[in-house]
């Protein structure tokens, strides 16, 4: 086995994770606290990476566009919640999954309206661009370290916000039993608002930080919206610590599945059974690890307490 | 249930709209307009498979998010063997109601076990297996999907190659399969469904096992659906993965919806005006996603019930 390349491998894995931590952390929440099962948080992914194309290109600094497209998604995350997404909390799952959907197909239409057809590249600031040796001989892009970086702080701040403060025991609470908290004469409604959009502003930023690889295009949070489901059922709806784990879980496994498993199966089986496999089940891997999950816990890893 | 017990009233709305459907072929032939054929082709198709998708989602309450995987399991199940140049269309359907019958038994038997969102979510998820699962198949096209050469043939009595026979073997399949689902929700069975949507916990204090009744339940609704799929892989003649995309379930569900979940014809209304709008927004605008997105947020807002609300509202159906 090359060292080198199972230490990029696990790096990328866990870069991956942390990015899905940023989704899930925001859909967990609104999913934990409002019951609210919000297929669109992809579409706030998307449309944060577009702001953030756009607002660098006009202010010619990726930082700085980046810096003014996290307050303007969390924005259009609270214009949202308030015209259309509250007036969906009162129905049930299988409405909010249309409505939606259907906000899916707005969102994807009005950015191919405003943006055009064709994907939009981030360029990086030269000092983001390079690589950085982190170890002797072990090289990896300064840029997907400096995602694990900002993935990391932003879950410690997370993680400090909500065992830490009033707002994070309010989310806690309304996570555990909503009515409760409302009857304590809690607002709750500004507190949804503002918790969506601060899961806006998530899902936005981590759309900011793929993109600049990635290139932001028309439904790209269509396919990792539902990786980022899979990490909260994982993690069991509503926590946060489950959501972390779950998603560095997921994303090693899913790095690290498909550059190992042809390797690792050909131990087993026969070197062409191995070739023809392996893209299948690495492909397949976290749904089968989700299915497992689930078989033996339906309610996830780290179910809420108190429902 | 209101349809089931008001069911001797006359239902105005479907004996016009299955008349029509029989009829059209006569008035494309004077016209030469297939046009129109095609539409109500891929509209019948879409139907089976929400009419299968109704079973467990508005008679049985369960909402599958993952149905477009048996579409996707009936159309390889005519595609792979065609490859292989085997065209028999009796073994092409047999193989498409089992190996839609045996993934729904073992999806169905681990995504009953949860409620809820956890259901959705686990229903999605087995079908993404199945979407990346043929999408890494390569012999099979992968990602390019494959194309069907010759539609199924039943022997030497008849085969699909032609577009109006095709038509009729959709327009009988359909009738068949709104009988059947017709049936078994009359029967006793049928009941047992209902009753665990509609309270669960009494159901099993009576004394049946409703995880078993479910399951049932979700493996026949996956024989159908798979049994549209193999319809919809020689209405296209192109098979891709994206039939199985997550999307195209939650099209599924809109139908089901948009028609009336739980009615018996509401698929039916569903498939009909998703096709007929998709086909006429997409012909104004090519931002029609916009709007259709727009009025799918509308109908949950304000049009549960669906069409099929509406037709009692008005008298036209029962």
């Amino acid at each position: 086995m090359d060292w080198v390349l199972i230490i990029t491998q696990l790096l990328n894995g866990l870069q991956l994770g942390l990015l899905l931590f940023l989704l899930a952390s925001g859909l967990t929440l609104v999913f934990g606290i409002m019951d609210f099962v919000n297929l669109a948080h992809g579409a706030l992914y998307m449309i944060g990476a577009y702001f953030c194309a756009s607002l660098s290109e006009v202010t010619g600094s990726f930082l700085l566009g980046i810096a003014i497209a996290i307050p303007v998604t969390a924005a259009a995350g609270a214009i949202l919640e308030v015209s259309i997404i509250r007036r969906l909390y009162s129905k049930d799952h299988l409405d909010h999954v249309l409505a939606t959907f259907g906000l899916i197909l707005c969102f994807d239409t009005m950015v191919h309206f405003f943006w055009g057809p064709e994907g939009k590249a981030i360029e990086l600031p030269a000092f983001l661009d390079g690589r950085l040796a982190i170890l002797p001989g072990v090289e990896f892009p300064t840029f997907r370290l400096s995602i694990i970086l900002a993935g990391l702080l932003i879950a410690f701040g997370l993680y400090f916000i909500i065992s830490h403060t009033k707002t994070g025991m309010l989310i806690r609470a309304g996570a555990s039993n909503r009515q409760m908290v409302s009857a304590h004469g809690i607002d709750i409604k500004s507190l949804f608002t503002i918790v969506f959009a601060v899961g806006a502003a998530m899902a936005g930023f981590a759309g900011m930080m793929i993109s600049p690889i990635t290139e932001a295009s028309i439904g790209m949070g269509n396919e990792i919206i539902i990786v980022a489901f899979v990490v909260i059922i994982i993690g069991g709806i509503g926590s946060i610590k489950g959501a972390f784990l779950a998603a560095i879980l997921v994303g090693l496994i899913d790095t690290m599945g498909r550059s190992f498993l042809d390797t690792l199966l050909k131990i087993i089986v026969s070197e062409e059974s191995a070739e023809t496999a392996a893209p299948a089940l690495s492909a397949m891997a976290i749904y089968i690890l989700m299915a497992t999950i689930l078989a033996f816990r339906p309610q996830g890893l780290f179910p809420p307490k108190g429902r | 249930m209101r349809n089931l017990l008001t069911r001797k009233s006359f239902n105005f709305a479907f004996i016009i709209s299955v008349g029509l459907l029989a009829l059209l072929p006569l008035y494309v032939e004077m016209t030469g307009d297939d046009f129109y054929l095609d539409l109500a082709n891929r509209l019948m198709i879409l139907a089976i498979a929400a009419v299968s998708l109704n079973l467990i989602l508005g008679h049985g309450g369960m909402i599958s998010f993952g149905h477009a995987a048996y579409l996707g399991i009936g159309a390889y199940s005519v595609g792979i063997p065609a490859y292989y140049e085997i065209y028999d269309g009796l073994f092409q359907i047999i193989t498409a109601v089992f190996v839609s019958g045996v993934f729904a038994l073992l999806t169905g038997a681990v995504s009953l076990r949860t409620k809820g969102v956890y259901f959705i979510m686990i229903t999605m998820a087995f079908t993404q297996m199945a979407f990346f699962g043929i999408v890494s198949i390569e012999e099979y096209g992968g990602d390019d999907g494959l194309v069907i050469d010759t539609r199924s043939t039943f022997g030497n009595f008849f085969d699909l190659e032609d577009t109006v026979t095709l038509y009729y073997f959709v327009f009988v399949s359909l009738l068949i399969s709104l009988f059947i689902v017709k049936r078994i929700m009359e029967s006793r069975f049928g009941m047992v469904i209902s009753g665990s949507k509609s309270n669960e916990r009494r159901m099993q204090s009576i004394g049946y096992n409703t995880y078993r009744y479910k399951l049932v339940c979700y493996v026949l609704s996956g024989c159908l659906c798979g049994y549209a799929g193999a319809l919809l892989g020689n209405f296209t003649n192109f098979i891709s993965p994206e039939m199985m995309d997550w999307t195209a379930s939650g099209e599924l569900i809109f139908m089901v919806l948009l028609g009336g979940s739980g009615a018996l014809l509401g698929p039916l209304w569903g498939a009909a005006s998703f096709v007929l709008l998709e086909e006429w927004l997409s012909s104004i605008t090519t931002y029609w996603h916009f709007f259709f997105g727009a009025l799918l947020i509308l109908v949950v807002l304000f049009a549960r019930g669906g069409i099929d609300g509406l037709l009692s509202k008005i008298g036209l159906s029962k």
